[in-house]
């Protein structure tokens, strides 16, 4: 009984250790996902503000970031795989008796290869389109779901403001965005010049989409773009910026520092709980040592040494870290697959969790152990034997 | 009743030729107590030859318990020498008394001191244990002792459903299973009844016939009587030592005693 609840630190020690990891692991993962269905690598180039004699527009508001910038970025920047220009406008859409109000962005079809976006039926709109400024969209799976439900949008004409289009793709579903908490899926892609001409008379662009070679290869990208676009715009080393290029690699960085903050400070948590669990052992075991002081007696006068007796209490300290862990184990395993199923997280435990937390748990026992064993090993045989 | 230890009887047979069991010489104890200092044994000399059977006598305070524990190798003396069986064990370490508290001497104590949670066989076996013998060796020895203590069918009982007579016994059986030189009993028969402490005697002398070396601490004349030999401790000194002129047979003294029927 008192040696349950001595091991009841431990598990919930190990459990928690555990179950913290699994959790955290998991959630890390689901995080990653969500970073993975941004697209691969990304930076977005944004139109920037500007300073009107004194007054400032927020961004979006330039009208100098234009197409042959986005030519220029991939010519000239080595770190760049790829770049998709676009601009966008809010319009209301129109499929028989539905309507919807949506976002309608205008680019070019390496854009979904950009932002690693695949179809869930037909097809991208083509480079002729592009240059024809074809009257064709692809819809986000929320604007088909509203405009067409259980149909096939594939061939049908939907209105935006007041062209008709084709639709020639449905895009599978991606999500939230992780970084501004936006349905993603909400959105119509039309040909670039389709939306610049017939829906917003502009020839600007609001965004350049950019994939650099590799996630690393993003920072360098973007200093190379911002390098690039100052050049391109002509403007003096101490003026600000017309433009901003967010990278996507920071809001994934931020994302995972702020898991890794998190498991550190869970895993201190856990850790307390395992050092309660330990002093829980010590405790016990000097109790242990004083209850059975004429036993420790009876066994040095027929012959135990100290390291003997020194061992016996170790040994049992480590058992009962032992079983402290192993069903610490259990109560963490089961616990991050009650919460994994609660949050709808992927359940993630590697083994070097298990591994660690039980080794820890087993010299939690041990260290704790050690000074009750020593103090055991040092009483005087005679005094021993005459305790009551 | 036969005895039957061949170990119990080479040990004495080859502790016989000459040397002592004990031999102790101006042995000395002082204990610091708080501010006083306490001389619990003035200079103690005497031997016992292998086969003896003492009975060590005294009131309390007298020094008798320091010697026993000296004896025992669970203390060391201040000064002066012990040797057993020749060897002087007074600059020993602890590690080697522990070895030889569990090769050389068997302890038997009032309070039987065993093992509450542990059956007889495990009681017995414990000295093995710390003497790397294997499991099915101790087990074998630990049941022949057990039967030559006359507990054979006892081997399976905790010590809490034995009489105190046969708590003894099992202690006796463990004091006996590494085939010791020297058989230490303090005051063995302090709580039992005075059948039983008979019935314990006769253990005793059946042993010491078989030439076991047996040194008694009682405070019980009567008890003494069974002994061979019996030295009086007074303030940490012998006040006196001398033979028993014609100890009492246990197996006879039983025999007159009325059968307490528990």
């Amino acid at each position: 009984m008192r040696s349950s609840l001595t091991m009841l630190g431990l598990i919930i020690g190990v459990g928690a250790v555990i179950a913290v990891i699994g959790i955290s692991q998991g959630a890390a993962a689901k995080a990653q996902e969500q970073l993975a269905a941004l697209g691969s690598n990304m930076l977005m180039v944004g139109s920037g503000s500007v300073n009107r004699y004194g007054l400032h527009t927020g961004h979006g508001q330039t009208k100098t970031l234009v197409l042959a910038d986005a030519r220029a970025i991939v010519r000239e920047c080595p770190s760049v795989s790829a770049a998709a220009p676009g601009t966008g406008t809010g319009q209301q859409i129109v499929y028989g008796n539905q309507n919807w109000a949506t976002q309608v962005n205008g680019t070019e079809p390496q854009y979904f290869e950009v932002r690693n976006w695949p179809f869930a039926r037909g097809t991208t709109f083509s480079e002729d389109d592009v240059t024809q400024s074809a009257t064709v969209a692809v819809l986000g799976d929320t604007v088909r779901r509203y405009l067409f439900g259980s149909g096939n949008p594939i061939g049908q004409t939907v209105r935006i403001g007041t062209l008709p289009f084709k639709v020639v793709g449905v895009l599978a579903p991606k999500g939230i965005s992780p970084g501004s908490g936006q349905d993603q899926d909400d959105v119509i892609f039309a040909p670039l010049t389709t939306v610049q001409r017939k829906l917003l008379g502009q020839e600007w662009l609001r965004w350049i989409m950019v994939s650099a070679v590799s996630r690393q290869a993003s920072y360098i990208a973007q200093h190379q773009i911002e390098g690039l676009l100052r050049d391109r715009h002509k403007i003096r080393p101490n003026d600000p910026d017309d433009f901003v290029v967010r990278n996507l690699a920071d809001i994934a960085d931020a994302a995972a520092e702020q898991g890794t903050v998190m498991t550190i400070l869970l895993t201190i948590v856990a850790s307390v709980a395992l050092l309660v669990g330990g002093i829980g052992i010590m405790n016990i075991m000097l109790v242990s040592v004083t209850e059975r002081t004429r036993e420790i007696g009876i066994r040095m006068a027929v012959g135990a040494t100290e390291e003997d007796v020194r061992r016996q209490f170790l040994v049992e300290a480590t058992i009962l870290g032992i079983i402290g862990g192993a069903l610490g184990i259990v109560f963490g395993v089961f616990s991050s697959v009650v919460v994994s199923q609660a949050l709808g997280w992927p359940i993630l435990i590697p083994p070097y969790a298990i591994a660690v937390s039980t080794l820890f748990a087993i010299a939690t026992a041990m260290f704790f152990g050690f000074y009750p064993a020593r103090r055991a090993s040092q009483l005087n045989p005679i005094e021993a034997l005459r305790y009551e | 009743m036969a005895l039957s230890n061949p170990a119990i009887a080479l040990n004495a047979a080859a502790a016989s030729i000459s040397v002592p069991v004990v031999e102790v010489r101006e042995l000395r104890k002082n204990y610091q107590l708080g501010e006083t200092e306490v001389h619990a044994l003035r200079g103690i000399s005497l031997s016992i030859e292998a086969g003896d059977f003492v009975a060590i006598m005294g009131a309390s305070g007298s020094g008798k318990s320091t010697f026993m524990n000296i004896l025992g190798c669970l203390d060391r003396p201040t000064s002066g020498k012990y040797l057993l069986e020749g060897t002087d064990v007074s600059g020993l370490t602890k590690k080697e008394l522990a070895r030889i508290r569990n090769q050389k001497i068997g302890f038997v104590f009032q309070g039987f001191n065993l093992l509450g949670r542990t059956t007889a066989l495990e009681n017995t076996e414990l000295p093995m244990l710390y003497s790397r013998v294997s499991k099915k060796d101790r087990e074998d020895r630990a049941r022949e002792t057990l039967a030559l203590v006359g507990l054979a069918d006892r081997a399976e009982h905790f010590p809490s459903q034995m009489s105190g007579g046969q708590q003894q016994r099992v202690a006796i059986a463990r004091a006996l299973t590494n085939a010791p030189l020297l058989l230490l009993a303090d005051e063995p028969t302090g709580n039992l009844d005075s059948r039983t402490s008979v019935e314990v005697m006769e253990l005793f002398q059946r042993l010491n016939a078989d030439g076991l070396t047996i040194i008694l601490v009682t405070h019980e004349p009567d008890i003494a009587q069974f002994a061979k030999r019996e030295i009086v401790f007074r303030d940490g000194q012998i006040r006196r030592d001398e033979i028993v002129a014609i100890p009492q047979r246990a197996s006879e003294v039983l025999k007159t005693m009325p059968t307490i029927k528990d």
